[in-house]
């Protein structure tokens, strides 16, 4: 039987050894699922602020779209991706299927509707505190947007930060438009099924405690960070 | 504040070992089963040295890698479902298929063998006993070749699986490792490739009870994914892989790849 | 920037109402404000006061009823507006710097970026911030918040200022910061419409009086004839119950 001691000293000696081949898939996965974040803030900020500030018909219908999608099943865009990137499907040519760049392009479907839903929440909760002000200040279109994203910029971290968290924790949809190839594709995630399937329950544990702790910390730093940096700004 | 984070993390990724450059590679679509026995961490650095060319290893289900094969998103295959890989080359997707290797199909079960399998003079006879006294059965139903060839031995039993209902035959749509995780957690016979059950680690109770019968012979097939389908493929280096791995040097490789000293897998090409 | 010449003044209402679901809040208004002059806007509670403000200061569209800046002619509403500018009750001030909540302005009225800084060291320097320049505006006191408001106006070189019960949230001390910065805009030129409950206040400082009573426009005089001897019973009582208060 296996219990959570065996699985703790097993984390224990992948961190201790520092496992090069261990190096490598946190690597990849920290650049995969950070990449799909930065992409799916520098998309989805601008377009949470605009569903928030902008009137337009069918714009409620976007926002319930867009809030759906925050549940979108990893598995369902994988092999939406899958069937876009392969060389049979219309994106064929590039030669994208089973490289990082698939995984990025299909984490940032998955974390895009996050980071928009949640910034268009902290936008329009700014722009009833703000918007008079900007207002009478002649302040144009982009510059509303700019202000309220940066004056926004701790709450949205916290969107951005449950991007990350949903990007670093899913399967699905890594595990088929990367292929979990050893040394290219493999990320924590997809190392955490395959050793499963193993049987390897120690080692695959193992490896869920690291990634809790890289979740953990990551959020931890930029809590302080924010912390600090709320304290000087008030 | 966030691009000071992101400098640091840069800092720290750069002292990290980099992946090595994969100038030049192919894409094979294989089975979990192959991979996951540890054979192409045995075979793959040895093509490598020789070649100079990587080989990804993308491990799913018979069925999918055939489905990968037919989308063009793999230049070769090696796969275990005769049937299936015919049809893949009699409908033009695939080319110059040969064979390969062979292993075996073992059925493990709960040591306290309810259905009385152990002794069974065939493997047809042994999936009767565990229907008769509706002993649970863990089958992968996921459309690879392990679950393929079960299909066919219920078939030569006579048992109707799929009018079994009573909830002894189980599908999971699953690998075969998720799928003996399963069947050691609830004392379920399944059928097993013997390269997955050997570097099986969670194994509970679940012990072999039936080995060895003619049907239980598993053969593997190299097949090339037809260039002329679709654009992109490798379709040079995947020649040189697929001649390395049933010439002399892939195949005297595949005798020698042993696990606790039992070897797994039986080089049969012609 | 001269503002005697090319000011958008005068302002002129011909007969301006708002309604909101049918609602009437204020009604058939029909005034001139002229430059240079500082306006007070005095009445009840629910008079309209502050609508009358964003109404002229383009915050809100008149329901009914017309507005003109008679020296505005060809200026685009964007243009029309960065003349002019507005010190709320409560002062709405961005995450960051005192310093760089007026630059901000600064860049959106335009101004080069090599001169945002000596502007706004200037404009900060004359309502005695200076020395907080650097500090968050957020965790400024609620005095020295209103003061960098007014900083942040007195940056727009405006040729008309809005302020809406500028000092009402203030203490003592405070408030007299605030008039005396209301009087350096006045004597700069600058056109002053600003409500007030502080009829203390609105005789210290009122060139002319706009007396509003539940939507309507009541009385708009001198401010020594307003507050000697009001035509209308509302203005009186007005002035008699807030006086006996």
């Amino acid at each position: 039987m296996l219990d959570l001691a065996a699985a703790l000293s097993s984390a224990m000696a992948l961190v201790t050894s520092l496992d090069p081949q261990m190096l490598v898939i946190v690597r990849l996965s920290v650049l995969v699922s950070g990449s799909a974040v930065l992409l799916a803030a520098v998309i989805g900020l601008p377009l949470g602020a605009l569903l928030a500030l902008s009137d337009f018909p069918g714009r409620g219908a976007l926002v319930v779209a867009i809030n759906a999608c925050m549940g979108l099943p990893p598995v369902v865009v994988g092999l939406v991706v899958y069937l876009l990137l392969s060389r049979a499907g219309p994106l064929g040519e590039f030669g994208l299927l089973f490289t990082p760049s698939a995984m990025v392009a299909a984490q940032t479907v998955l974390v895009l509707p996050i980071v928009a839903a949640l910034s268009r929440q902290v936008v329009a909760d700014l722009w009833e505190e703000y918007g008079e002000q900007l207002r009478s200040l002649g302040a144009s279109r982009p510059a509303v947007v700019a202000t309220l994203l940066w004056d926004g910029r701790f709450s949205l971290l916290t969107a951005i930060l449950a991007g990350f968290g949903r990007a670093s924790a899913e399967v699905g949809a890594v595990m088929i438009v990367g292929g979990n190839i050893n040394g290219v594709t493999r990320t924590m995630t997809t190392a955490i099924a395959l050793e499963t399937s193993k049987g390897d329950l120690a080692l695959a544990l193992g490896l869920g405690i690291i990634l809790i702790g890289l979740v953990t910390a990551v959020n931890a730093a930029v809590f302080l960070l924010g912390h600090v940096a709320r304290r000087r700004m008030g | 504040m966030l691009k000071r984070i992101m400098i640091v993390a840069a800092m720290l990724f750069c002292a990290a070992p980099q992946v090595s450059a994969q100038e030049r590679f192919i894409t094979l679509a294989s089975t979990t089963s192959t991979d996951q026995s540890g054979l192409f961490g045995h075979l793959l650095p040895m093509f490598r040295a020789e070649t100079g060319i990587w080989v990804r290893v993308v491990a799913v289900g018979t069925g999918q890698a055939l489905k990968l094969g037919e989308r063009g998103d793999a230049d070769a295959l090696l796969v275990h479902d005769r049937a299936g890989e015919d049809k893949f080359v009699a409908e033009g997707f695939g080319i110059d298929r040969r064979d390969v290797m062979y292993n075996d199909f073992v059925v493990v079960g709960p040591k306290a063998d309810p259905a009385g399998v152990k002794g069974a003079p065939s493997v047809a006879e042994a999936f009767k006993r565990i229907a008769a006294t509706k002993a649970p059965f863990a089958s992968r139903g996921d459309d690879s070749g392990t679950h393929r060839s079960e299909l066919r031995i219920w078939k030569s039993a006579g048992v109707d699986v799929k009018a079994a209902g009573s909830g002894w035959y189980r599908e999971l749509g699953s690998g075969m490792g998720p799928t003996l995780n399963t069947a050691a957690g609830m004392n379920a016979y399944a059928l097993a490739d013997r390269g997955t059950w050997a570097g099986f680690k969670n194994r509970q109770s679940l012990v072999i009870v039936s080995e060895g019968d003619r049907s239980l012979f598993n053969p593997y097939g190299s097949i090339l994914v037809n260039p002329a389908r679709h654009a992109g493929i490798k379709a040079a280096d995947a020649v040189v892989w697929h001649r390395w791995l049933t010439g002399p040097k892939g195949q005297a490789a595949i005798a020698g790849f042993k696990i606790d000293g039992e070897q797994l897998f039986f080089p049969d090409s012609k | 920037m001269n503002r005697e010449t090319d000011s958008i003044l005068p302002l002129e209402l011909d007969g301006v109402g708002y309604a909101v679901q049918g609602r009437r809040l204020l009604q058939g208004v029909s005034l001139r404000l002229e430059a240079g002059t500082r306006t007070i806007v005095l009445g009840p509670n629910g008079a309209g006061k502050s609508l009358l403000l964003r109404l002229c200061h383009g915050l809100l569209e008149p329901t009914e009823g017309l507005l003109r800046w008679g020296g505005a002619s060809g200026l685009a509403e964007q243009a029309l507006r960065r003349r002019q500018a507005m010190v709320f009750q409560r002062p709405v001030l961005l995450r960051r710097s005192a310093f760089a909540n007026v630059t901000y302005v600064l860049g959106l009225l335009g101004m080069p970026l090599v001169a945002r800084a000596e502007a706004a060291m200037a404009a900060l320097d004359r309502f005695g911030l200076a020395d907080l320049a650097a500090r968050p505006a957020r965790v400024l006191s609620g005095g020295e918040q209103q003061r960098l408001a007014l900083a942040r106006a007195w940056a727009m070189e405006p040729d008309i200022l809005f302020l809406d019960e500028p000092t009402s949230a203030l203490d003592p001390s405070s408030t007299l910061a605030v008039e005396m910065a209301i009087h350096d805009f006045h004597v700069a030129g600058v056109k002053i419409v600003m409500t007030t409950h502080d009829l203390g206040q609105a005789r210290r400082l009122a060139d002319e009086v706009i007396f509003l009573s539940r939507g309507q426009l009541i009385e708009a005089s001198p401010a020594a004839t307003f507050f000697k001897g009001p035509v209308s019973g509302q203005a009186r009582a007005f002035l008699a119950g807030e006086l006996v208060c």
